[in-house]
């Protein structure tokens, strides 16, 4: 009878609520320590945007000149950090190599994180948040597919919805200790890899695509984004998992770790072999176009605001190519971690105020306004990152332990006693020739 | 069974909801006709509300024959800003914070038209000064424009007439239209606009200038208010030498034909392949 099945899986829906805000709630009290450092940095950026809802977007360093800044930047960097769980998903599907299957999982609930994080930097950027609808058809008008933002809005909300039903359906069924459903999970998947590579695309051309900025203008820049992408995502999740390897009783093998380390220094030899193509064009043909370049790397007409973040960028990408490339050093987990920082912070300079502000400096009738970030901005930028950062611990306060098979539906520990199973091992995926 | 014929009838419901709001006009420039005066009646009375005077809001469409081109005699600018100025008044720009649509550019005869080397700031007692001459910078109305294309929500278009106009409330103030404007002719609304009280200019077009939100984009329109009723924009009409020429491009007697069919013209950043419909040129 499908109404008793129904209350069934109510039932069964609001067993798997209580239980997860159970364990939200059970914490040490680093945890609690890390929720409230989060909490009040929230605080502070709700403050912030609060402020700047009423007062207007001068209350950000952005003005005619340079229109858009810091926000535009993060949401740059972290669409490449949404996009980099592909990097992870590659292997362990296409290739089924099962050390790093088990952070897949991981890399799709850091991929929803980061969505979301996305997707606040955009809403704070418009000066009408209040006329958000007018994008979301049928209610507004999307301008599609004229308008490469109509483009971006799509995938980034498609890729939300697709990484959002793996990763839940996984879990819930894992809950309920059944395998997933192949069928559903597998075509996902598989869709999950070009969307990932389709969203970084995407964005790229949204600057690509704008013959006013020469900066952008360039056909290296999307192939550019993927390849700093494919460092940074992964920097993130290494950290993650060895917190957690360190933390809970989730375990890892040292060696996908280092496989995934090993396949970031290949992505950042090729982030630094497309940038040194791009500055061989730039200052060899030696255009006006070199504008940007020149005031990026060295500063224009005494204006030299960024410069000392451009050459921190390009150390700190240098120094973790040397870190991952070299097996002593990647298999050392204190020369690893340090690689890991410097590729994000390199990564997240290079991405973030490196393509936006030296895009719009010299602006398009050549004036010079120097673009740093007010307080403002630092604190709202500050508090979505900490939303980000407390949707992704939640998550995982959650996922960890039914991957361990220590969270499950009251029935299924029972039939899981008695068949004498005492922990959950992953389910074997089909390799794309199974399915 | 009870609850599925809830949820059907619930579902219908929602679903005759969202095919309504769908249908309904979105832009204005979507809207019926009685739904725009009714919208612009509304403008009316809030404005009046405002700044305590009588502000007439036109809703003139596009002349049929009429493309509207301008022309601008670079060898006799002399850099004044009087057009700067004029624009301000006539178009209700913010006095704080300070919005201008035009800008006029300080150039060295030396470098020729080079705007890494343009000066928008030149403070000196008297223009012109030596060695310099002036190209004031405003939107070029293009026929390819890249702001339109870019905008998400359609907020932005060209008109018949040639004029690319702005929505002010459609515009979601993403601001993709000035970072894809080669020429610098988009404004943002970075906090509420201000004009001071009796200054507001009351003969006002619903896509021109009339009064603007904060948080939306504003440009230059050719004076749409104006030119829409067979006048001159306001900077033509300001312009104490002459430099500036305005008209309908498909009237064959036209001035601004006679420019362009027996002078040399040039347009700005040319390569870019947007199209202006703003002509420069040198006419001695």
């Amino acid at each position: 009878m499908p109404h008793k099945g129904a209350v069934n899986s109510i039932r069964l829906f609001s067993g798997f609520t209580r239980g997860s805000l159970k364990l939200i709630l059970q914490g040490n009290r680093a945890y609690w320590t890390w929720l409230a450092f989060l909490s009040v940095l929230i605080a502070s950026g709700a403050l912030a945007y609060a402020r700047q809802v009423r007062v207007g977007l001068g209350v950000t360093a952005m003005r005619d000149q340079v229109s858009w800044g810091f926000y535009i930047g993060n949401f740059t960097f972290l669409v490449g950090v949404a996009a980099a769980a592909v990097v992870l998903v590659i292997p362990a599907y296409i290739y089924n190599w099962k050390p790093i299957r088990e952070i897949v999982i991981y890399g799709e609930l850091l991929a929803l994180s980061a969505i979301t994080m996305c997707l606040m930097f955009v809403l704070v950027d418009i000066g009408r948040p209040d006329r958000f609808w007018h994008l979301i058809p049928p209610f507004g008008h999307l301008n599609f597919p004229r308008s490469v933002l109509a483009w971006d809005v799509m995938v980034l909300n498609l890729y939300f919805i697709v990484n959002f039903l793996v990763a839940t359906h996984i879990l819930y069924r894992a809950f309920h200790g059944k395998p997933y459903i192949k069928r559903l999970v597998v075509p996902l998947v598989l869709l999950s890899i070009p969307m990932a590579v389709g969203i970084h695309t995407v964005t790229a051309f949204l600057y690509n695509g704008l013959a006013a900025r020469p900066y952008w203008n360039s056909s290296i820049l999307a192939p550019q984004f993927l390849a700093s992408a494919f460092c940074s995502g992964p920097a993130i999740l290494l950290v993650v998992v060895q917190l957690l390897r360190r933390f809970t009783r989730f375990d890892i093998q040292d060696a996908a770790i280092w496989k995934i380390a090993e396949l970031m220094a290949y992505a950042m030899f090729l982030n630094l072999f497309l940038h040194g193509a791009e500055a061989f064009k730039e200052f060899y043909s030696n255009t006006q176009h070199l504008l940007f370049t020149r005031y990026w790397y060295f500063g224009v007409n005494g204006h030299h605001t960024l410069v000392p973040y451009a050459w921190s960028a390009v150390a700190l990408n240098l120094i973790s190519f040397g870190l991952f490339i070299s097996p002593r050093t990647r298999r050392n987990f204190i020369t690893l971690n340090i690689g890991c920082l410097a590729t994000y912070a390199g990564v997240y300079i290079e991405k973030g105020m490196g393509l936006i502000i030296p895009g719009l400096t010299p602006d398009a009738l050549g004036e010079i306004y120097e673009y740093y970030p007010t307080v403002s901005e630092l604190r709202v930028a500050a508090g979505i990152f900490a939303v980000g950062f407390l949707l992704f611990t939640l998550m995982l306060k959650v996922a960890v332990p039914i991957s361990l098979g220590e969270f499950m539906g009251r029935k299924t520990e029972r039939e899981a006693a008695a068949a004498g199973v005492g922990r959950m091992e992953p389910e074997p995926v089909a390799t794309p020739s199974e399915a | 069974m009870v609850t599925r014929r809830l949820f059907t009838t619930t579902a219908a419901g929602a679903a005759a909801g969202m095919i309504l709001t769908a249908c309904g006009p979105k832009r204005l420039y979507e809207a019926p006709r009685d739904k725009l005066k009714a919208r612009i009646a509304e403008m009316e009375r809030k404005y009046k509300e405002e700044y305590g005077k009588d502000v007439k809001v036109s809703d003139a469409g596009p002349i049929p024959g009429v493309h509207f081109a301008y022309a601008l005699d670079i060898s006799r600018c002399i850099g004044c800003r009087r057009c700067v100025y004029a624009c301000v008044a006539e178009n209700n720009q913010s006095r704080d914070p300070q919005i201008q649509w035009i800008r006029v550019l300080s150039m060295e005869k030396e470098k020729g038209v080079d705007f890494s080397h343009a000066n928008a700031y030149y403070q000196p007692a008297e223009v012109p000064e030596e060695g310099h001459f002036y190209i004031p910078v405003g939107c070029q109305q293009c026929e390819d424009s890249p702001c339109t294309k870019v905008c998400p929500t359609g907020a932005t278009w060209a008109e018949k007439d040639g004029i690319v106009v702005i929505d002010y409330d459609w515009c979601i103030g993403c601001r993709y239209c000035m970072a894809a404007c080669p020429y610098g002719a988009r404004h943002f609304n970075w906090t509420e606009p201000t004009i001071p009280e009796g200054e507001l200019n009351p003969n006002t077009h619903y896509l021109g200038n009339r009064p603007r939100p904060k948080g939306v984009v504003e440009k230059c329109t050719f004076c749409i208010q104006r030119a829409r009723q067979g006048r001159y924009p306001a900077c033509v009409e300001v312009c104490p030498v002459g430099a500036r020429k305005f008209g309908n491009v498909l009237d064959p007697n036209s001035e601004i034909r006679y420019i362009i069919e027996h002078k040399r013209v040039l347009v700005l950043k040319e390569e870019l392949n947007t199209v202006p419909r703003f002509f420069y040129f040198y006419a001695t």
